[in-house]
């Protein structure tokens, strides 16, 4: 039988990799797109295996919500990294500092 | 047992398909490991009986996030090169932070009762159907959610198309409503009057 802590070890893996990921790919717009997806990935294992386990439907509506936004989200943030290469050239994040941040 | 089984190999193929994602050199990899990360936590989640998301993890992501990343990877013309400069001086902080992040999380499972009972959910029978379920509650309690998430949807549509869109001066389009406007009579054909002409030469 499989416990309800190998799925959460799992996500937890998971989330912690894609946080790796974030640091390791700081200069690449699009894979720092990739590692929050993989992210919300990792959200909505807990999600779905505590609503498994405790019987509970609402947490996989939950999911189908987070599927929904991450959707949109990875629109419109390939639609800006399309429209920051067209006037820079580049998607180097280093060489995005015209709002001096 | 099939299921531990189960649940171990696509454990360990998602964890793989995870690291390949962060630290593979092209980013056209990456994107083909996460759509390999993606296909094995659905058959993740249809182990957990939740099978309209496992199928529509695979509709959505697989078949239209993720060809959106492709696109967008390929389209790009990304010096790959200069883009992993710092990859190696910035690879003993990530994994620190990772191993932190991973500790506390471990820490909150562990120490602390969540307050579920462990391995005794019993499976649903063969006449259970997952996608009814959810249809009877997302269409009844969380009807008005449903139908925020669809205006979101939209925005996210008007946005990636608003945002793209451009008018280039060199490029030839068409603009329908002077197409319809035009009258054969009006502006296409001039008739000219001339008075008929004999041929010099007498007739032919």
């Amino acid at each position: 039988m499989i416990s309800l802590f190998d799925f959460l070890a799992l996500s937890g893996a998971l989330f912690a990799i894609s946080v790796a990921g974030i640091f390791l790919n700081r200069k690449n717009v699009i894979l720092l797109l990739m590692c929050i997806e993989l992210m919300l990935l990792a959200v909505n294992f807990n999600f779905i295996a505590f609503s498994h386990y405790l019987n509970d439907l609402a947490g996989q509506v939950f999911v189908f919500f987070i599927l929904t936004v991450a959707a949109a989200e990875a629109a419109i943030g390939l639609a800006i990294v399309v429209v920051v290469f067209r006037n820079r050239q580049s998607i180097n994040v280093e060489e995005l500092d015209t709002m001096k941040g | 047992m099939v299921q531990q089984v189960i649940f171990i190999v696509l454990a360990a193929v998602l964890i793989g398909a995870a690291l390949g994602v962060i630290t593979s050199r092209n980013p056209v990899y990456s994107a083909l490991y996460l759509v390999l990360a993606f296909i094995t936590s659905s058959g993740l989640w249809l182990l957990l009986e939740a099978e309209f998301l496992g199928i529509v993890l695979v509709l959505v992501y697989v078949g239209a996030v993720m060809v959106l990343f492709l696109f967008v990877v390929m389209m790009l013309d990304i010096n790959t090169a200069t883009m992993r400069q710092g990859f190696a001086r910035y690879a003993p902080v990530g994994v620190l932070v990772a191993l932190i992040m991973a500790a506390e999380i471990g820490y909150v499972m562990w120490s602390k009762n969540l307050g579920v009972t462990f391995g005794t959910v019993q499976a649903h029978g063969a006449d259970y159907s997952n996608t009814r379920e959810l249809g009877n509650i997302i269409y009844t309690n969380y009807a008005y959610p449903f139908e925020l998430a669809a205006v979101i949807l939209l925005v996210g549509i008007v946005a990636a198309i608003a945002l793209t869109m451009r008018r280039r001066p060199g490029t030839r389009h068409q603009d329908p409503a002077k197409q319809v406007q035009v009258s054969a009579k009006r502006n296409r054909i001039r008739i000219v009057k001339m008075p008929s002409e004999k041929r010099a030469g007498g007739q032919s």
